[in-house]
């Protein structure tokens, strides 16, 4: 999933200040799973702003709206009765859910109220961990299923720096080693002689090094 | 021989190499820069230039490799990969070689996190083992990486890191493997403190015959004071101290460390030239540029050859 954290409150309130009424708008996916922008964090950033501005002497009128998926044309339509009604959006999806909103509602003005951070897995209660950077050439299937790009400090593809102490990355010591996670992998797959095996120079540009990036599939688009 | 590098050629010829370094200013003092090396006129073979080491910024390697190339000496153009991407990388390899720069060091160079720009994006577009293969191709294939021909191919003799106490330890021997896959030519390790660790190592190395194909360098750092010695056990990532070493600094009175310092690198190089495959030695004396010329000396290792018609004997049997 594509994981986010809240902007620090002071942030938010001077985003806002200058407006009456926002729409507060949530978001059904990856954000709700990752207790970041979903029907419940709109509903307690909801009463803190509206705590803040009310102490502040200026109210501010709050609407509340939680869509399936706000990067998705189709639910973002649904914003349209709720639109006029307010004078900006404070979205808490991630960016591409605020950039759609800014998409269709071209002199609406629209803010984050999260920080979008990468695409990651859930490592137990409350705790997520990056696990992809979309490079756009997955090597997954050659790496014993741990991703060097995403998880290496180095993005190294031929094996551990020289840092590598105890199984733990060289720049944080909470965070595991990509390339003792694929040894071990490795060793227990049977595939050890893989690993003399070197890998290329990667081609960038499947991620992103050519420009922005998009799909097309022909058998879909209309 | 592959190159015009005096590093190469000492190497083939059998004697014991020996190179140093010289880490450039932190800021644009060329004075800096030959004050360091004129220390080293005549003790060392070569001298690898340092390139943002530690993550700071300091005055270009290419740069410093150029004045230290004015002085007479011959530099060894230390890149990293946190730096540049592959375009800028190449440009600097040919710049170098244009300016008579023919021996270099392939890293992937410490992370951001440990300088004092933590802030900076890592390009990390090629890896330290891509680099060398990208160095290989430009010589001995006249290529660009991106596969066009090289007007006038830079013909670099070609160095790597190895640090043989980092983990996972089984996999090291497979690392240096596919660095001389790869393309590489000469190996300076880790700082060596673990003997025992090191000939470990090497005898992995040895079994696989890999000692023939590639001039490895113990790499040597003169420890100052029990308070160093702390410092690399516990806080730079990779390096291995073992207590005794730690315990034997901090026996000896406190103007007498550095002096110990000395005499447990000297007994490391005294050990090492027994090992089997260990061509020579590269002398880290981190700001203690002054005491190489000593430790040198009194290792045994002078007078240093000038170069391949020098006579030097041929004790290691030549070509790898």
């Amino acid at each position: 999933m594509i994981t986010a954290e809240r902007k620090p409150m002071e942030e938010l309130i001077q985003c806002i200040k200058p407006y009456r009424s926002i729409l507060l708008a949530g978001c059904n996916e990856c954000v709700t799973v990752c207790a970041a922008g979903g029907r419940k964090e709109v509903g307690v950033l909801a009463s803190a702003l509206k705590m803040h501005f009310m102490k502040a002497g200026k109210p501010l009128e709050i609407q509340e709206i939680t869509l399936e998926r706000q990067c998705d044309p189709e639910y973002v339509e649904e914003l349209v009765s709720n639109i006029d009604q307010v004078e900006a959006v404070l979205s808490m999806a991630c960016g591409c859910g605020v950039q759609e909103i800014a998409r269709r509602f071209h002199n609406k003005p629209v803010f984050p109220a999260v920080n979008t951070k990468f695409m990651g897995a859930s490592e137990r209660q409350g705790v997520w961990s990056e696990r992809c950077q979309g490079c756009g050439d997955c090597v997954l299937g050659f790496t014993a299923g741990i991703c060097p790009v995403a998880r290496c400090s180095k993005q190294l593809f031929n094996g551990p720096c020289g840092g590598s102490t105890n199984g733990k990355c060289e720049v944080d010591s909470n965070v595991d080693c990509a390339w003792q996670l694929i040894w071990d992998r490795l060793k227990a797959l049977g595939l050890t002689e893989r690993y003399e095996e070197n890998l290329p120079a990667k081609d960038w540009r499947p991620g992103g090094g050519g420009g922005p990036r998009k799909i097309i599939r022909e058998d879909m688009a209309s | 021989m592959k190159t015009a590098s005096t590093l190469e050629k000492i190497l083939e010829s059998g004697d014991l190499a020996v190179t140093s370094e010289c880490g450039p200013p932190r800021g644009a003092l060329p004075q800096k820069v030959r004050e360091k090396a004129e220390m080293l006129r005549g003790y060392v073979d070569a001298v690898n230039v340092t390139d943002n080491q530690t993550a700071m910024v300091r005055m270009s390697s290419l740069a410093a490799c150029i004045i230290l190339k004015q002085m007479g000496l011959n530099p060894i153009l230390q890149m990293v990969t946190r730096d540049r991407n592959r375009l800028a990388m190449q440009s600097d390899i040919i710049g170098a070689y244009a300016h008579g720069i023919d021996t270099m060091l392939c890293l992937s160079g410490d992370h951001p996190h440990f300088g004092d720009h933590p802030m900076a994006a890592s390009v990390h577009d090629i890896d330290s083992i891509q680099m060398i293969q990208m160095v290989k191709d430009m010589r001995d294939e006249g290529l660009f990486q991106g596969g066009e021909k090289i007007d006038g191919p830079p013909k670099m003799f070609i160095g790597a890191a190895a640090n043989p106490f980092a983990d996972p330890f089984e996999l090291r021997v497979s690392r240096l493997a596919k660095k001389m896959k790869a393309g590489v030519d000469f190996i300076q390790t880790q700082c060596i403190y673990n003997l025992d660790k090191f000939e470990k190592w090497m005898a992995g190395v040895r079994d696989r015959g890999l000692h023939e194909k590639v001039y490895i360098l113990a790499g040597i750092t003169p420890m100052k004071s029990v308070g160093m010695a702390r410092y690399m056990k516990n806080r730079v990532p990779g390096m291995d101290v073992p207590d005794e070493v730690v315990k034997r600094m901090g026996g000896v009175p406190k103007d007498k460390q550095a002096d110990e310092g000395i005499k447990i690198c000297l007994e490391t190089i005294e050990r090492l030239k027994n090992v089997e495959g260990v061509r020579g030695f590269h002398l880290m004396a981190i700001e203690w540029e002054q005491k190489v010329p000593e430790i040198v000396e009194r290792a045994g290792l002078l007078p240093r050859p000038n170069s391949v018609n020098s006579g030097a004997q041929n004790v290691r049997g030549g070509k790898p």
